[in-house]
């Protein structure tokens, strides 16, 4: 057993954090960063917090992360970090000349109380920022919320970036929240479709699953713009994708700029997709043409055609709140039972839209913020699941506890297709609902006796 | 073969290269890395101002990382039965939990906790109104749900500034609990200026509180300790394999499959074998002066250079017996080898390779580049020191700096009742009249061809511009650099986690490694990167349906 020292009996722990299902906050503000077309993200503190977010994001990507350190040594960590900030802004626009800097901090230069604002204001007045250049930042403690949080600060501070000219663009901002490179892609297709005009940040399809042609581009043709985020503060109105990822931003721009703002579901299943679909359709007053509604219309058949293998199959579920939210109702509407949740990420609310989806399921639910994967393996030790979705961590359940399982969420690390094929919107409910009877039919036909092997399921 | 095809336009001497790398830079930045630039001279490197193990310039791409990283992640990571207990927020022990590919081998029942990850997820609190009591309660709570023989603490950056004092905590809890040793490494990510500074704080908490714990005599021959080799992708099953095969016995392992208890009894050995000189020389020469354990240079990376290790081994016990099974074992282990290379070798001879890798690997490596008949057009290390480039003789002359000497030194006396010479005065005399050498590394520029290009701490700029200028056929660095050259369209080894391969080590890994390199440089993939309308785009008339 590879989780071999993991007892049913569950123990109360105050202290001590076992398989955590969350990292810490910069690596959020890193991903983030890599959404805006041009942009270095630049770690501030010492080099093992920019290698290893490098290498987590490298490893689930299979793409070049390019990111810089302030190299902290433990005179800077006494004296402060802004001799090390101001010497990394020059050298950095020197040597890669990046449209943008994203600085996030780290656990290290937010305890000694490095002050970024004030470090761009010195780089600017020494003339450290060229013209047309940008710097911005994002205080990001490692010791608060999670890597949730510091995508959804990063993803602040670019609203940040906006400068509203007082003259309306006809565009609708879509912030897509911590979703991959497919995801975000198949957003545009779908607001092409149509017919909506969007700016979508960040936006890192064209940056993290870009071609193998012979040629290396550190800042690849992806990404959204300066220009793009600055007009943000001119348009009609912001749908931000989940409360915890894209809330802020969104709320930013409506309190700076006066943009309006609807916070929704990440757009993951049926039901969250129609109310996605539907936001677009008010907010820009257009017609949902059939391609859409056909579209809708086959994940509705495919439900339907595979119904008998999904009813009151128990789910375990790990991963991001509002990935997990909008997951949660996609099970529940198909007639699963997720009853195990857990994400490691901070939240009240969390558990509270949990219990109010699964409230009619008719069985108890366990569900947990700011818990971990030791929790839930205990979980489905006391109760066990037909299924497991959630990260790679989740194989090591999955495989002590014979559970068919699903990879989905932050960070996958041993398989590939996740920056390509989309889980959101009526066409990733389709690719979710592929993988889901994939594995238990799987399963099934792993473990059917020979009498009752069958070849047409 | 697409790299075969390949054109090398310009024939770029070392001069020229060094020139490329550095003119970017500003003046400041320029200067400090053409200190860190060496062209080659072989044998007697003249070139005075050639630096390694200084700071890495700020906002400049490196591979580098943490003294966190290299003392939990290298050194401690890959013992099975310590709880390897991280204080701090939850980042740090997230992004080592599993990462490196160090395998172990604890049987059915066996003590593992490697596939676990524990941190006290220090949160602001903590940060503000110090966080010793959450970590004493963490230990509690890791103590009674699994009775580990032994827990240890790791600092991270704010554990450091905050003042938590770790090492009283986990004495106290040591002697609260009575049958758990509990110890602390200080190894906050901003020490040192890469991870070598964290292997140096880990190889001091093993020897100080681990090492002699245990006097029981192990049965078996030949005893000795293999340091500085961490089982990756198996590297250590292979070379334990082989010494079974001769009669050697291993006492303990740092660290790779290693337990509690091999670190505890590792004093019983009578020989320290030293594979990463880099990670692992200051605890082979701990034992020596406490113990009285004598400590030789080894690499079991390449068929040869394990035939030579082999050899060295046998050579320093000096029995017959040993000595004639361990050239029966050569003799039956190197036909396969001399088969493969047959084979492999007219598909890679003449390519060139690239590597930057750790603190002695890049060294290592070579030796398996060399039979396949590849040559290592420049290479350097990641978190090396002087005397890991030009040998062990330069250590008096390297300049300790302040970021080295925030670093503890053990002072350490031999201790009275364990003090045992290995080998009488005559003895270790006649071995080293006959050429045999003790406590000797001749570093990585020895072995380097005359005008190859050693670099240290390569960043993404100068390995992209290295690439782009040199085209080598194979480039080695690590995970983080492993995409960036193959949209480059050359083929990337990692050297630090193997990929997905292994073991390299040993006579089946060299062949594992001739393999896996034949199928990197020879892959049909590198030459799908361009469609045939991008080879041949002039339309020059239209097809006719009809």
């Amino acid at each position: 057993m590879l989780l071999r020292h993991t007892p049913t009996e569950i123990t109360e722990r105050t202290a001590l954090t076992i398989n955590p299902a969350k990292t810490c906050q910069p690596i959020g503000a890193m991903y983030a960063a890599l959404g805006i077309h041009g942009c270095l993200p630049h770690s501030h503190g010492s080099q093992g917090c920019c290698a290893y977010h490098r290498s987590a994001l490298t490893r689930h990507y299979k793409e070049p992360i390019s990111a810089s350190t302030s190299s902290f040594t433990e005179g800077a960590s006494v004296f402060g970090g802004q001799a090390n900030m101001l010497q990394a802004i020059n050298n950095i626009f020197t040597v890669y000349n990046p449209e943008v800097i994203a600085i996030h901090t780290t656990c290290l230069s937010e305890t000694i109380g490095d002050d970024l604002p004030q470090i761009k204001k010195k780089a600017a007045a020494e003339g450290k920022i060229p013209e047309g250049r940008y710097v911005i930042s994002a205080s990001t403690p490692s010791y608060a919320g999670s890597h949730v949080t510091g995508f959804s600060n990063m993803v602040k501070s670019m609203a940040g970036m906006a400068e509203p000219t007082g003259k309306k663009n006809g565009k609708v901002n879509i912030i897509p929240g911590w979703v991959e490179p497919a995801d975000m892609e198949e957003i545009k297709r779908i607001t092409g479709v149509i017919g909506v005009k969007t700016i979508l940040f960040p936006d890192t399809s064209g940056v993290l699953n870009g071609p193998l042609s012979g040629e290396y581009k550190m800042f690849p043709e992806g990404g959204t713009t300066v220009a793009e985020l600055k007009s943000t503060g001119d348009s009609k109105g912001t749908l931000a994708l989940g409360e915890w990822c894209s809330a802020d931003a969104a709320r930013e721009l409506d309190t700076k700029c006066k943009v309006p703002c609807s916070v929704l579901d990440m757009p993951f299943g049926l039901m969250a997709t129609d109310r996605f679909i539907d936001a677009l359709r008010t907010i820009a007053g257009v017609n949902i043409p059939d391609e859409i509604l056909n579209e809708r219309g086959q994940l509705v058949d495919m439900i339907s055609d595979m119904h008998q293998y999904l009813y009151g199959k128990k789910v375990a579920l790990v991963g991001d709140p509002d990935q997990l939210i909008a997951m949660t109702e996609f099970l529940v509407s198909m007639d699963m039972k997720p009853i195990h949740i857990v994400t490691g990420t901070p939240g009240k609310k969390f558990e509270k839209r949990i219990k109010e989806i699964t409230k009619d399921m008719g069985c108890k639910v366990n569900v947990k913020a700011k818990g971990d994967m030791f929790l839930l393996h205990q979980w489905i030790k006391n109760e066990p699941v037909d299924l497991i979705i959630g990260n790679t961590y989740c194989k090591y359940i999955a495989r002590d506890e014979d559970i068919p399982y699903v990879r989905w969420g932050f960070p996958i690390l041993d398989r590939q297709g996740h920056q390509y094929f989309p889980t959101v919107g009526y066409k990733g409910g389709l690719r979710l609902l592929e993988k889901i009877t994939g594995v238990l039919l799987d399963r099934k036909d792993r473990d059917d006796s020979e009498s009752k092997f069958e070849l047409v399921l | 073969m697409a790299t075969a095809a390949k054109k090398k336009l310009v024939q770029w001497g070392p001069a020229e290269v060094k020139a490329a790398l550095l003119e970017k830079y500003p003046p400041k930045v320029g200067r400090k890395r053409a200190k860190q630039i060496m062209i080659n001279e072989a044998q007697q490197n003249e070139t005075p101002e050639f630096t390694a193990n200084v700071r890495t310039i700020p906002g400049i791409i490196t591979m580098r990382g943490c003294t966190y990283a290299g003392c939990k992640g290298v050194i401690m990571g890959p013992t099975r039965d310590i709880v390897n207990l991280v204080h701090g927020p939850i980042g740090c022990s997230f992004y080592a939990w599993l990462t490196r590919r160090n395998q172990t081998d604890a049987g059915p029942d066996g003590e593992n906790y490697m596939n676990y990850c524990f941190s006290t997820d220090m949160q602001e609190q903590d940060i503000i109104f110090g966080g010793e009591k959450k970590l004493a309660q963490a230990i509690q709570e890791a103590y009674d749900l699994f009775h580990p023989k032994s827990i240890a603490v790791f600092a991270t950056c704010p554990v450091g500034l905050i003042g938590d004092d770790i090492h009283t905590v986990s004495k106290n809890m040591k002697e609260k609990f009575g049958d758990c040793n509990v110890y602390a490494f200080s190894c906050e990510g901003y020490k040192g200026v890469s991870q070598s500074a964290g292997h140096h704080i880990a190889n001091n908490q093993v020897f100080r509180h681990l090492v002699g714990q245990n006097d029981e005599v192990k049965p078996g021959k030949y005893k000795i300790n293999l340091l500085g080799e961490y089982n990756i992708g198996g590297d250590g099953f292979e070379i334990d394999r082989i010494f079974k095969k001769c009669g050697i016995t291993c006492i303990s392992t740092f660290s790779g499959n290693s337990t509690y208890d091999q670190f505890a009894s590792s004093h019983t050995a009578d020989l320290n074998a030293v594979m990463c000189h880099r990670s692992i020389n200051y605890v082979a020469d701990m034992m020596e002066t406490k113990y009285g354990i004598p400590w030789i240079k080894v690499n079991f990376i390449g068929a040869k250079a394990t035939a030579k290790s082999l050899r060295k081994i046998a050579e320093y016990f000096g029995e017959k017996e040993l000595i004639d099974t361990v050239e029966k074992v050569i003799a039956e282990e190197m036909p396969g080898v001399e088969a493969a290379l047959a084979e492999i070798t007219p598909r890679t001879e003449g390519k060139t390779a690239m590597m930057f890798v750790g603190g002695s690997r890049a060294h290592h490596y070579k030796e398996l580049f060399d039979e396949l008949k590849m040559k290592t057009i420049s290479a350097g290390y990641e978190f090396g020191h002087q005397d890991d480039y030009e040998g062990r003789q330069v250590l008096p002359n390297i300049q300790v700096d302040a970021d080295s000497r925030n670093i503890e030194e053990i002072e350490v006396e031999p201790d009275e009742a364990r003090f045992k010479p290995r080998k009488s005065d005559k003895e270790m005399k006649a071995l080293e009249k006959a050429g045999y050498k003790f406590k000797h590394y001749d570093g990585l520029a020895a072995d380097m061809d005359k005008g190859t290009l050693i670099i240290d701490d390569l960043n993404q700029y100068e390995a992209e511009k290295l690439v782009e200028l040199m085209k080598p056929d194979i480039f080695c660095a690590g995970i983080k650099e492993k995409y960036s050259i193959q949209k480059l369209g050359v083929p990337m080894k990692q050297l630090h986690s193997y990929d997905s391969g292994g073991p390299y080590a040993g006579f089946l890994g060299a062949i594992n490694f001739y393999k896996e390199i034949d199928r990197l440089v020879n892959s049909k993939v590198w030459g799908y990167m361009k469609a045939p309308w991008q080879k041949n785009p002039q339309l020059s008339a239209s097809y006719n349906w009809e």
